[in-house]
């Protein structure tokens, strides 16, 4: 069954016109049916037309098949809300109404998402404060009447260096009923700069969309690129790709075991990961001269080469990093202190983290197995895979637990690969982009799922290019991990999730 | 006199390099350098250097409260026996006002938090009257199991009464007092498994959350009065664990000191080996030194 959708596989384009584009009914209907059999949201977005705008949604097959479905559909100024039936369209929903003026109607929480301004022309539905556009986290909260209620706001400017957010908790003492979460205070309007590319400046925006990320986003555009070119990259260049990859995730992993042994007050696992991470971000510096992999991604290929010199070398501090991750770590699993700490808090339940649609890790330990690295393999992972790792306590420790055996996953896959660099050249000439098609891409990032869809106009430049980051889809659940918890406790379960902040701001 | 004006400008000078101690302490076990042993005195100066605030919505008590956390404290620092030697004031019943010195000291630190009007300062002063009404049952245990062992209610000649022949004769009660009163020292003192004094995540404090309005030479006054703390329930505590000896005054100041800089160290292994506790679980643990302190008091009554 494929309700309607086109179905294609994960890096590929077609012509928009080979796009079905369906009539609101059977569309909305669709839609409704599709994730009751399983497949889920990826990305739902609206390119603005004259007298409202174009829905365009794209969804991920239930595991095996590997396939993506996308549809379309014309709205007017208005168009049925899905959010009740489906959870996980809600903040697409809020996110259609803010940048295309289109009412979602039946909203169960409709409130700005970003704050930003729409991507035409108009007035937002929102009221402005002072004429001078929406202030981020000014809006009506959730509230929780009562004489023993107390409500605690944290943020947008934190205690730690951290990016800005607001958190407003609805509080009976120390036990938090409700948590909403503000943000938009990082908004730079990527998506609105790359209407028109692309620009030789384009790569360095996809690079910065969530600065810890630059590889997973910059392998998502460069797959688009290559797939609206007719192009490849040669197999170096995505093996050179994939050790990037895992390189980011082992050391955001390395740093996030640190951060949330730090939240505990355990100090020797903390110390430890924070020079670890070090190590980590190291050998990308070493493949490219970044820290965080800037410059390393290219469409068509990579912008380094990795001799064999190198790739010995990397082997070589892999090897001593391994060793000592895998010390500083399991410190933790022995330290009953903090085994207590972690167990049976930030409780998201498999059915709520299915119904919000979370990704990456923090749905792997709830017991959701999905990863795009096998669900919809590219790159390097069509020819060489990394297990799946899954774990069903839902909780603190679970989430801490997975992030140690991915990064073991992850250095046991990079050793592979330096070992095993394929010959030939890393790099291939770009050509000119299609006119008139779509590109759809996934990639696994370190937080989880990465979509980035481009649609090219007559002369090849973007019309609309969305992004999705995986933080988009999981910060409901954070919200939903704090129910019922100690407020002292937020940090931690805030650790254990570690969003992004400027990736959901765009 | 030479001892009193010892005891007086250790009581003023030592303080913060216990911090250091433990700071050094938690560094090797982390395997880094570490701050410098004097790293707690810079920071003092700096801040003393510095301007303060003062939010518009706070009134007298705000100021009050380090200055009467402070005093409390250094009162409290001459009541009781640094070692072998006498405290330069000595009365019958001066346990009380040593215990309710820091009751007072406590009183004005809460007011002050909760003068800022702050939701997250007022939640730490929830949190610091609960855990200071259950950490205050095992202090009075103790205090009454000396008092019932040396026959005094002089706190100079409780804790002096407890020397080696003390721990033969009573040692199962006082094993069961040295337990509870170093799990009150932690939690009073802000220090791991109860509080985390370099966490910057204000949700998780108890003290540190208290102080977060205050700046500048308050906020100097504060960091020093809480060193001060540690260091006068420290000298409470080894005199009931370490009570030697030698006979000789100035060698008796040496093993005072020592035994000092061996507690900071102590407290820095229990900081790099143990994660925080659950806030939740905290009062468990108090309740337990209560009970150790109360089964002492059994011993010694019987």
């Amino acid at each position: 069954m494929n309700f309607g959708m086109k179905t294609f596989y994960n890096g590929t384009s077609f012509a928009r016109s080979d796009i079905p584009l369906l009539d609101n009914d059977s569309y909305f209907q669709g839609m409704v049916d599709a994730i009751a059999a399983g497949w889920r949201a990826c990305s739902y977005f609206g390119v603005p037309t004259s007298d409202g705008a174009t829905l365009y949604s794209i969804f991920s097959a239930r595991g095996g098949s590997g396939l993506l479905g996308i549809a379309a559909t014309r709205v007017g100024r208005s168009f049925p809300s899905l959010a009740l039936a489906c959870p996980q369209l809600h903040l697409f929903e809020r996110e259609i109404a803010e940048q295309c003026l289109v009412r979602p109607e039946g909203h169960p929480w409709f409130k700005p998402v970003r704050f930003q301004k729409p991507l035409i022309p108009g007035d937002s539905f929102w009221k402005e404060s002072d004429g001078a556009g929406l202030i981020p986290a000014v809006m009506d909260f959730y509230r929780v009447e009562g004489a023993e209620i107390h409500e605690v706001a944290v943020g947008p400017v934190h205690a730690g260096i951290i990016e800005p957010g607001h958190f407003r908790f609805q509080c009976h003492g120390e036990e938090v009923l409700h948590l909403e979460i503000a943000l938009g205070f990082q908004h730079r309007g990527i998506e609105r700069a790359l209407i028109g590319a692309p620009s030789p400046r384009t790569m360095h925006q996809m690079e910065t969309i969530a600065g810890d990320t630059t590889v997973g986003h910059g392998q998502a555009y460069c797959m688009n690129m290559e797939s609206l070119a007719g192009i490849f990259a040669s197999p170096r260049a995505e093996t050179i790709r994939g050790i990037a990859l895992e390189l980011e995730r082992l050391a955001n992993h390395t740093g996030d075991l640190g951060a949330i042994a730090g939240d505990v007050g355990y100090l020797p696992t903390a110390s430890f990961c924070g020079r670890i991470r070090g190590d980590f971000l190291n050998m990308t510096a070493a493949l490219c001269g970044s820290r965080f992999g800037r410059g390393l991604l290219r469409p068509g290929g990579t912008g380094f080469d990795c001799g064999s010199e190198l790739a010995d070398e990397l082997s070589g501090r892999l090897q001593t990093a391994r060793e000592d991750l895998a010390g500083a770590v399991g410190l933790l699993w022995d330290s009953p202190s903090v085994m207590a700490r972690l167990e049976d808090i930030g409780v998201v339940s498999e059915a709520d983290a299915r119904e919000t649609g979370l990704v990456g890790p923090a749905a792997r330990a709830c017991g959701l197995n999905r990863d795009i690295r096998r669900d919809h393999p590219y790159g390097i992972f069509r020819m060489s895979q990394i297990p799946v790792i899954t774990a069903s306590s839902c909780d603190v420790a679970a989430r801490t637990r997975l992030r140690w055996l991915e990064a073991e996953r992850s250095m046991a896959f990079i050793d592979e690969q330096v070992q095993h660099l394929p010959r030939g050249s890393h790099r291939n000439q770009m050509k000119t982009l299609g006119t008139n098609r779509c590109a759809v891409a996934l990639t696994e990032g370190w937080r989880g799922e990465i979509c980035h869809v481009a649609l090219t106009d007559g002369t090849g430049c973007f019309e609309r290019y969305k992004i999705v980051d995986p933080s988009f889809h999981n910060w409901n659940g954070l919200g939903l991990a704090l129910r019922g918890e100690q407020i002292s406790d937020f940090p931690l379960c805030n650790k254990s999730f570690n969003l992004s902040y400027c990736g959901f701001d765009l | 006199m030479m001892n009193c004006i010892i005891h007086i400008t250790l009581a003023l000078v030592m303080p913060p390099l216990l911090l250091g101690v433990i700071g050094k302490t938690k560094a090797a076990f982390a395997g880094r350098v570490g701050a410098p042993f004097l790293q707690p005195y810079f920071d003092i100066y700096r801040l003393l250097r510095k301007g303060t605030v003062f939010s518009t919505t706070t009134s007298w008590v705000f100021r009050a409260g380090p200055i009467v956390a402070l005093s409390t404290t250094a009162v409290a620092a001459l009541l009781v026996p640094f070692g072998a030697h006498p405290s330069p004031i000595s009365f019958n019943g001066d346990m009380i006002l040593y215990a309710y010195l820091f009751a007072l000291g406590r009183f004005f630190t809460m007011a002050a938090a909760l003068d800022t009007g702050s939701s997250f300062e007022g939640m730490g002063s929830a949190r610091e009257a609960t855990y200071s009404c259950l950490a205050e049952p095992t202090l009075f245990f103790a205090l009454i199991t000396l008092s019932r062992l040396s026959s005094s209610t002089t706190l100079t000649g409780m804790l002096s009464n407890v020397s080696g022949g003390a721990w033969l004769y009573a040692g199962a009660s006082l094993l069961l007092l040295v337990g509870g009163m170093f799990i009150v020292l932690l939690s009073e003192n802000c220090r791991i498994p109860f509080d985390d004094p370099n966490t910057h995540l204000e949700l998780t404090m108890i003290h540190e959350v208290m102080v977060l309005d205050h700046s500048g030479p308050a906020f100097a006054l504060i960091q020093y009065g809480a060193s001060m703390k540690l260091f006068v329930l420290g000298a409470f505590f080894i005199q009931l664990a370490l009570p030697f000896a030698t006979g000789n005054p100035l060698a008796d100041w040496g093993v005072f000191i020592c035994s000092m800089l061996l507690l900071a160290i102590v407290i820095g292994v229990v900081e790099s080996v143990m994660a925080r506790l659950r806030l939740v679980r905290v009062p468990q643990l108090l309740v337990a030194a209560t009970i150790l302190a109360a089964f002492s008091t059994l011993l010694v009554i019987r």
